[in-house]
Formats: C-alpha cells, sequence, structure tokens
C-alpha cells in the first residue's frame, strides 16, 4: 500500500472518563476513497472515538493525522483540521434557527469567508446531492428526521472535507427514513467519499465497507472485509454479537 | 380654576414635556441596557474563570442594592472623587447599569436552555467558540429570551421616575410639581399613571409583533405568537 494514499492516521487513542477507560489504544489507517464501519456494544468506545479524532473530545494519550499534518495539539489550526474532517451526528444538530439552506452556508460564509452568492450557489448544489434542494428554505422542525440527516450530511459536505465521521446517523430514524440516509450515503462512498461509520447497521456496512472495525471494551477486538469478519471461521467475536441481536429481534 | 382649563393648559404641556425627558432616558439606556446584558450574560456563560467572575459580581452587586441607592452614588457620590456627571447622564448611566444587570439573567438562563449540539455542531464545522456563540447561539437565544427582556424594558419605563429623585424633570416628576403646585394630586397623579400605562400597552403590543416576526417556522412559539 502506498503510503500517499493514507489521508487519516489514528496512533494508540486513549481517553478516560473519570476512572473509566473507554478508549484503550485504538489505532488504525485509513485510505482516501475508503470507507471504514464500526460496530459494536454500547459504551465501548466508538462514538468518543470519533470525536478524539477531530478534538471535539481531546484524547488522553496518542495521535491523530490528517494528510502528513498532526491534528492533536495543533492549538488554533484545529479549526482548519474541522473544517477537512466532517461530521455527522445522531441527532442532527441542525442549527434550528435557520433554514436548510442557510445552515449549510453558514459555515461557508462564516469560516471559509465566502461571498454570498458563491456560498448559496454551493450551498444549494450540495442540497441536491442529498435530493434537499426542494426544501432548501425550510427549518429544522418542518424537516422530518430523515431530511434534517440529509440536510446535515450537506452541511458536512459542503465545506469540501478529506473524510466525514458518521456518530449513529441513523440511530434516531425509524426503518424508512433510516433507508433514505443510508441511500444518501451508500453513494457518496460510491462517489468516493472516504468515511468513517459508527452505526449498527449491517446492511449497511455488509454493502458499503472496505473494512469493519469490530470494537469492544475499548479496543479493535476484530478488523477485517465485512465478509471475512462474518464467514471466515477463525473470526468470532463480532459473529457472536450480531448473533446476540438477532436472537433478541426474534423474541 | 375651570377643570378643562387645568387639564389643557397647565397639566399635559407639562406632563407632555415630562413625558419627552423620559422617552429620553428610556431612549438613550435600553440599547446599552441590552448591549450589557449580552456582554455580561456572554462573559459569564462563556468567558474565562476571571471574566466569569467579574460579570457574577457585577449581577450580584446591582441584583443586591436599591437602584435609588446606586443613583444617588453617580450623582452626589462621585463628585467627591472627580467625577461629575449631569443629573440626567447620572440617571441613564444608573439605569444602564440596572437594565444591563438584570437583562444579563434573563439572556444567561437563555442561553443555559440552548442545547449543547449546537455548539458542538458549530466547533465540528471549524467555527472558533466566538463565531459560534455569535452566529449559532446568541440568535436562538435571544429569542429565547425576549418575554423576559421586554418584562425589564416595562420595569424600565417605570424605574425611570427615580430620576426625579436625583433633580431630573421627567414623567412623574413633572406631575408632582403640577400636582403640589395646583393641590391637584388626585388628577395630576392620574394622569401620570395613565400615560405611563400607555406607554407599557404600546410596548407590550411591539413586543407581540416583535416575537411573532421572529419566531422561527415550525416551533411551538411560531404557533402561539400566531394566535396573538
Amino acid at each position: 500500500m502506498n503510503n500517499n494514499d493514507i489521508v487519516l492516521r489514528v496512533e494508540d487513542i486513549h481517553k478516560s472518563f473519570g476512572g473509566n477507560e473507554v478508549l484503550r489504544g485504538v489505532s488504525f489507517d485509513v485510505r482516501r476513497g475508503e470507507t471504514k464501519v464500526f460496530i459494536g456494544p454500547s459504551g465501548t468506545g466508538k462514538s468518543t472515538l470519533l470525536r478524539c479524532i477531530n478534538q471535539l473530545t481531546p484524547p488522553d494519550r496518542g495521535r491523530v493525522w490528517l494528510d502528513g499534518e498532526e491534528v492533536t495539539n495543533s492549538g488554533a489550526r484545529i479549526n482548519y483540521f474541522r473544517q477537512k474532517i466532517g461530521m455527522v451526528f445522531q441527532n442532527f444538530f441542525l442549527f434550528d434557527h435557520l433554514t436548510a439552506l442557510r445552515n449549510v452556508e453558514l459555515a461557508l460564509l462564516k469560516v471559509r469567508g465566502m461571498g454570498k452568492a458563491e456560498a448559496r450557489e454551493k450551498a444549494l448544489t450540495e442540497l441536491r446531492q442529498v435530493g434537499m434542494e426542494d426544501w432548501a428554505d425550510h427549518y429544522p422542525a418542518e424537516l422530518s428526521g430523515g431530511q434534517a440527516q440529509r440536510v446535515s450530511i450537506a452541511r458536512a459536505l459542503a465545506m469540501d472535507p478529506d473524510v466525514i465521521l458518521f456518530d449513529e446517523p441513523t440511530s434516531a430514524l425509524d426503518p424508512e427514513l433510516t433507508r433514505e440516509v443510508l441511500e444518501v450515503m451508500k453513494k457518496l462512498a460510491r462517489e468516493g467519499m472516504t468515511m468513517l461509520v459508527v452505526t449498527h447497521e449491517m446492511g449497511f456496512a455488509c454493502s458499503v465497507a472496505n473494512e469493519v472495525l469490530f470494537m469492544e471494551n475499548g479496543v479493535v477486538a476484530e478488523q477485517g472485509s465485512p465478509d471475512l469478519l462474518l464467514h471466515d471461521p477463525r473470526f468470532t467475536r463480532m459473529k457472536d454479537f450480531i448473533g446476540r441481536i438477532d436472537s433478541r429481534m426474534e423474541d | 380654576m375651570d377643570q378643562a382649563v387645568f387639564v389643557f393648559d397647565i397639566l399635559l404641556p407639562a406632563l407632555m414635556q415630562g413625558l419627552v425627558v423620559t422617552l429620553q432616558l428610556i431612549a438613550c439606556s435600553a440599547p446599552f441596557g441590552l448591549a450589557l446584558g449580552i456582554a455580561v450574560a456572554v462573559g459569564r456563560q462563556y468567558g474565562n474563570p476571571v471574566v466569569s467572575w467579574l460579570c457574577k459580581t457585577f449581577v450580584f452587586l446591582i441584583k443586591g442594592t436599591p437602584l435609588l441607592l446606586l443613583l444617588f452614588i453617580l450623582y452626589f457620590g462621585l463628585p467627591a472623587v472627580g467625577i461629575t456627571f449631569t443629573a440626567f447622564v447620572a440617571s441613564v448611566v444608573g439605569f444602564i447599569l440596572c437594565n444591563g444587570a438584570y437583562n444579563a439573567e434573563y439572556i444567561r438562563g437563555a442561553l443555559i436552555s440552548i442545547k449543547e449540539g449546537q455548539m458542538v455542531a458549530a466547533q465540528a464545522l471549524g467555527m472558533t467558540r466566538w463565531q459560534a456563540i455569535r452566529s449559532v447561539i446568541l440568535p436562538q437565544a435571544l429569542r429565547r429570551a425576549i418575554p423576559g427582556l421586554s418584562n425589564e424594558f416595562i420595569y424600565l419605563i417605570k424605574y425611570s421616575s427615580l430620576a426625579y429623585m436625583i433633580t431630573v424633570i421627567e414623567l412623574s416628576g413633572a406631575g408632582k410639581l403640577v400636582a403640589t403646585k395646583y393641590f391637584t394630586y388626585t388628577e395630576s397623579f392620574a394622569a401620570v399613571g395613565i400615560v405611563y400605562l400607555v406607554l407599557v400597552t404600546i410596548t407590550t403590543v411591539a413586543v407581540n409583533i416583535l416575537e411573532s416576526r421572529v419566531a422561527v417556522p415550525g416551533t411551538t412559539r411560531a404557533a402561539t405568537a400566531a394566535q396573538l
């Protein structure tokens, strides 16, 4: 593998909250255009891991590199890296007082310093990407969860990020709305966006992920292609986990 | 003396003059009181520990002492240390400090009510804390603070009468002068009261209009405002 292909490098991330060590040394490399999916029981640090990557939660130990530049300990330059590392949240976190269009525009105007016309043009383009251009003038409270999540994806896309972090993007949605959001994410993956996705959607993981990382107790317990983890007899822990979910669903 | 002559030639002209002063006091105090309130609330909520402590202490001192005392200090006390204000300026400074401190508490309450996710999402896009406060947090918080702020504005209309205690002849003062000169306490003070009622009524209507104008579509606030 050519080293230049690696867009994001995560090295030995540790994080504790109080006495509880949530992340106990997580490392991986992300190649450009790759989709990595993180799966695992609740409370194993998957969301914390994503937040450590863009320093919303500063890790106790370990480093993160984006395109060869260190993101950790970058001081005020962190705001530059955060533009390049998009994030999509479980509960969307759209800016409640702004229309869909203004949600996407805001950081273009304030952070990138774009002109009004250019920012509007770009925001509309991104809304079109996620199929929300007809809803540009609606406010978050007027959107369904699936629509709101698509707008929040457009908001992340607008900054032209090198990688987007998805923190359980469909966990707050019913199956119908989950599908419309996953469709958008699949499209992005096909178009070559680099994505790290924390999710419980096994179907999405199997069809889109280049690699699945199964996390347990703050470490990556198993790592490989979805096919490998699901069918190779040497890997058992993720299969056990999925089995537990399935048997619960059948009850 | 004829009652009509008293009302139209003496009482009303005097009250109108006083009203102009009252309106000047309010117009000079309210915008700065709002600005001070925003600054103190943001400073207390998001500032470093020193700034936060200063803001908290300022609010504590103003809340803990009578406004009248503040006006006395500004007008009668400060000349002793070489700072001399006219009575009007001393009143305006006192009102700004008082109005600002109470506004700060209303705004702080609204700031606290904005969900943490709004700040997180803004920062995840590369905004600085300050950019996030300005563009994301404050616009939402100020909307929520409108009921409290309008309450405080109405208080300002009424406590502007304290300026009379440091010789500013505003609405209440003008009424008092007429009342004592012509021994018409009931009529004069009733008329003064009616003028205040009118001012407060205008404010209430204006605030309702403002609130429905800035309401965010799709929220319950917008629905309630539309019914008014």
